[in-house]
Order: C-alpha cells, then sequence, then structure tokens
C-alpha cells in the first residue's frame, strides 16, 4: 500500500465558481478558479468551506470531478436533508467566493505511470462515478491505452450523471466500455443490466485477474462491499482494489 | 477573511450537546464505512493479536483475547470526514491490560491490521483508560465493515486512528507514519485542534 506521500500544509483558499452545470436534476458540477492551486491527481478530493453572513461555518469533502491540469471542478448531488449540498446544487451563483484547501488522498489515484498498464475495472455506485471520470478523462488527456471497463449502478437513466461524454467515450475501439445496470427503472427495451450488482455481472465485467487489472471502486457502503468483495471472490488481490465508500450501513 | 455565502445558513438547529462535538464536526446517527479496499475476513481460527518489538513478544489467540478481562464503554467517536456519532458502545480489552502484558519503553506504536493498513500513535495514548481493542459494538459481534473481528478505539483521536482488523502492535523508538499519515494526514489527529492534515 504503498504511494505518492503528500507534503506541506493545506491551507484554505478563495475559489470562485466559474460554471455550473446541471448534470441530472439533483446533481450540479461547478468549475472552480483557484488561483492557488497546486494541482491534483486523478481520484483526490477537496474540501469546501462555507461561511453564513452569522459566522456559522461547515466543512464538507467532495471528490475532484476534473483532470490534473483542467481546471478544478466537483460534482455535488443534492441530500434534501443535507446542509451544504442544497447550497451548492441550489443557490451558488457563478462569480460567488467560497473557500478550498486540498487536494487530499493519495490512495485512490490513477497515476498511469505508477499504476501499471494492467486494465482498469472502474465500478461506480450513484455519485460514485465523479473521481472515476476524473480518471477517464486523464486517461483520455494523456493519450493512455490502457482498456477500460466502467460499471456504472444508477437507479434510472434519468439520474446518470455525465450521460453525454460517457456515451461519447463509451468506444470499443478506444478502450473504452461503459456497461450499466440500472437498478431500479430501465426504459422501454433495454437489454442491459437490470439490477444490483452480483458476482454473476463481476464476473462478467471484470478483466481476468490474469491480465492484471486494477479496480477502482466508489459509491454507497452495500455497493463497494458487493463489488470489493465479488473482485476478491474472482481472484483480485486486495491491494489491486482501491475503494472510496460514502453514505451509511443503515444498521450497524 | 472567509467569504460570506449568502443564503447559506446553518440547516439542523438541533441543539448538539455542549462540548460534545469537535470544530467542523456534525453529528450522525448512521455509522458510515471508509476503508481503503475490501474487506478482509480472516476466520477466527487464524486470528492473533500480537506486540512486537517488546523484550518478550506476546501473541493471544482468539479464545485467549476473549478470556481477557474485557469493558463496555460508551464514547464519541468522530471521523476526519467530519461525521461524529455520539455515545457509541464498544466491548473490548483495554490496551492497559495489553501493554501490561509486555515489558518496553518504545514511546510509539504502529498498529498493523489485516488488509495491510497500519496507523501510528503515541504509547502514550494508548495507555490509562483511553483505549481499548474492541469486538463488541452495541452489544454484538462487531460486523466486518466495521472492522471486526476486532478493531483499535482510540476515541479521542480522529477515528482512523481506531484502525479497523487490527492484528497488533509494533513498539518504536520513533514515530513513523502510517497509511493515512503516508497521505498526508496528520501524524496525531486531535480532533479538538482539527489536526486533520499534516501541518495543522
Amino acid at each position: 500500500m504503498e504511494g505518492t506521500a503528500v507534503r506541506g500544509r493545506l491551507t484554505w483558499q478563495t475559489a470562485t465558481v466559474g460554471a455550473v452545470t446541471d448534470e441530472t436534476a439533483s446533481v450540479r458540477t461547478l468549475v472552480l478558479s483557484v488561483p492557488d492551486w497546486t494541482g491534483h491527481q486523478a481520484g483526490q478530493h477537496l474540501d469546501i468551506r462555507l461561511t453564513a453572513d452569522d459566522g456559522y461555518r461547515a466543512e464538507r469533502s467532495y471528490s475532484i470531478a476534473s483532470a490534473p491540469g483542467e481546471p478544478v471542478a466537483i460534482t455535488v448531488e443534492r441530500l434534501d436533508d443535507g446542509e451544504v449540498s442544497p447550497y451548492l446544487t441550489q443557490d451558488v451563483q457563478i462569480g460567488d467566493e467560497i473557500e478550498v484547501r486540498g487536494p487530499i488522498g493519495g490512495y485512490f489515484i490513477w497515476d498511469p505511470p505508477v499504476s501499471g498498464d494492467g486494465p482498469l475495472l472502474l465500478a461506480a455506485g450513484g455519485s460514485g462515478v465523479v473521481p472515476l471520470r476524473a480518471i477517464l478523462r486523464h486517461r483520455g488527456l494523456v493519450g493512455s491505452s490502457v482498456p477500460v471497463h466502467l460499471l456504472y449502478s444508477v437507479r434510472s437513466q434519468a439520474e446518470v450523471i455525465y450521460r453525454s461524454e460517457l456515451d461519447h467515450l463509451n468506444q470499443e475501439a478506444d478502450g473504452v466500455k461503459v456497461i450499466y445496470t440500472l437498478t431500479r427503472q430501465q426504459p422501454p427495451g433495454w437489454t442491459g443490466y437490470a439490477r444490483r450488482v452480483d458476482q454473476q455481472m463481476m464476473a462478467e465485467v471484470a478483466w481476468p485477474v490474469a491480465s492484471g487489472p486494477l479496480a477502482y471502486v466508489c459509491g454507497p457502503t452495500n455497493f463497494v462491499e458487493a463489488v470489493a468483495s465479488d473482485l476478491v471472490a474472482l481472484g483480485y488481490p486486495p491491494l489491486r482494489v482501491k475503494t472510496e465508500r460514502f453514505g451509511a450501513t443503515g444498521t450497524p | 477573511m472567509s467569504p460570506i455565502s449568502r443564503g447559506f445558513h446553518r440547516r439542523h438547529e438541533e441543539a448538539e450537546p455542549a462540548g460534545r462535538v469537535p470544530p467542523g464536526q456534525y453529528v450522525t446517527h448512521d455509522f458510515p464505512v471508509l476503508s481503503a479496499g475490501p474487506t478482509p475476513h480472516t476466520p477466527l481460527a487464524h486470528w492473533t493479536f500480537s506486540i512486537e518489538g517488546a523484550k518478550s513478544p506476546v501473541s493471544w489467540t482468539w479464545p485467549e483475547f476473549q478470556a481477557l478481562p474485557a469493558e463496555t464503554v460508551t464514547v464519541d467517536v468522530h471521523c476526519v470526514t467530519r461525521w461524529s456519532k455520539l455515545d457509541t458502545s464498544w466491548t473490548g480489552v483495554s490496551l492497559d491490560v495489553l501493554l501490561d502484558a509486555v515489558s518496553y519503553d518504545a514511546p510509539y506504536i504502529l498498529a498493523f491490521c489485516d488488509g495491510g493498513y497500519t496507523t501510528n500513535l503515541p504509547v502514550a495514548d494508548l495507555k490509562g483508560g483511553k483505549a481499548w481493542v474492541a469486538y463488541s459494538y452495541d452489544g454484538k459481534p462487531l460486523p466486518p465493515e466495521h472492522g471486526g473481528p476486532a478493531r483499535l478505539l482510540v476515541p479521542h483521536l480522529y477515528f482512523w486512528k481506531s484502525a479497523k482488523w487490527v492484528r497488533g502492535l509494533r513498539l518504536r523508538e520513533v514515530d513513523a507514519p502510517g497509511f493515512w499519515e503516508m497521505y498526508g494526514y496528520h501524524m496525531y489527529g486531535d480532533p479538538w485542534k482539527e489536526q486533520r492534515y499534516a501541518g495543522d
């Protein structure tokens, strides 16, 4: 479990919201202009700090949605009982200033020379697709030919984040294949997966162990637990399965 | 001077008990899971807990560990990702009991775990009724995704120091970063001082 050590103090800096894009009815991407950004790696996250006019502050972490070298972007899913995500997805305006610090995290990253040439298996549950999109964009920008399967589990087509971008990337000639599983609602004539991930699906989607694959799994806890344990059962070495979990397990 | 976000305001007016929630944290009633890799599943027959680096190292099997004096404690835990969970109930063996089984004068430990995770702690933070190896949560065996069969419980530091799937401690003369500490997280991790990242 070795990796790039992050050194030096992370200080808060003021970022300006440069563009907003609605990805779905409840998900928005914010492009941030951060004057002293030191750069980031694909898969890292950052911290956001908001200050209310009465001095109340809240901090949250968000995955970085953009590739290294691109302007910093985050993609935020609105949680109706949340405090920060409703503000970021509904209230914030272009030109507004918010505080950020980062990048943070050095394990859940894809860095081509260090990560090797084995094929990539990216598995996303819901908004867990965000750091995986940064990896896909990075792959394109550096001209990597590492083959990629993205398995994206989402309730319905309407909730697919980055849909047009992913459809555009989904070209086997370029080595990228996007496989959806629509777990709740499928459009008429849907022939793809329509269930929660299981071991059979992973056996069909995952690269053979002998090809030296590297897996990145991000999503709600139950999704990550299922995918990661299925991959281990298929023979993936645990250290080749990097995970990022969010959300609760329900009853522990 | 922080920019003011007009229209942003506190949403959760529920009064948090004074002095129990460190700065920058919010209270959750769920129990989120954060791990860098797959959840390991070590059969109890193969499980041991060891203290290495002492003048005479010691190791307990699962039945031996279960036979050690246990405590049930109710504590608040604080994750660096900003959730805090109050009044969590754990059963396990105090580190006072475990460290009393060895003779040492090293001031630091590196905890090691199934799955390759490590984290560093001063021995002083493990002594004096402040730390446990917990194998039960809320009266039930600790679920694997939460670190079962056993995890460290060091509630006065950020929760990444409470290493899941812990298998032992390596006594060390010098402090050396563990897994998250290598990636820029704080070497000590006091939530009341918001020691989240290196340099905080």
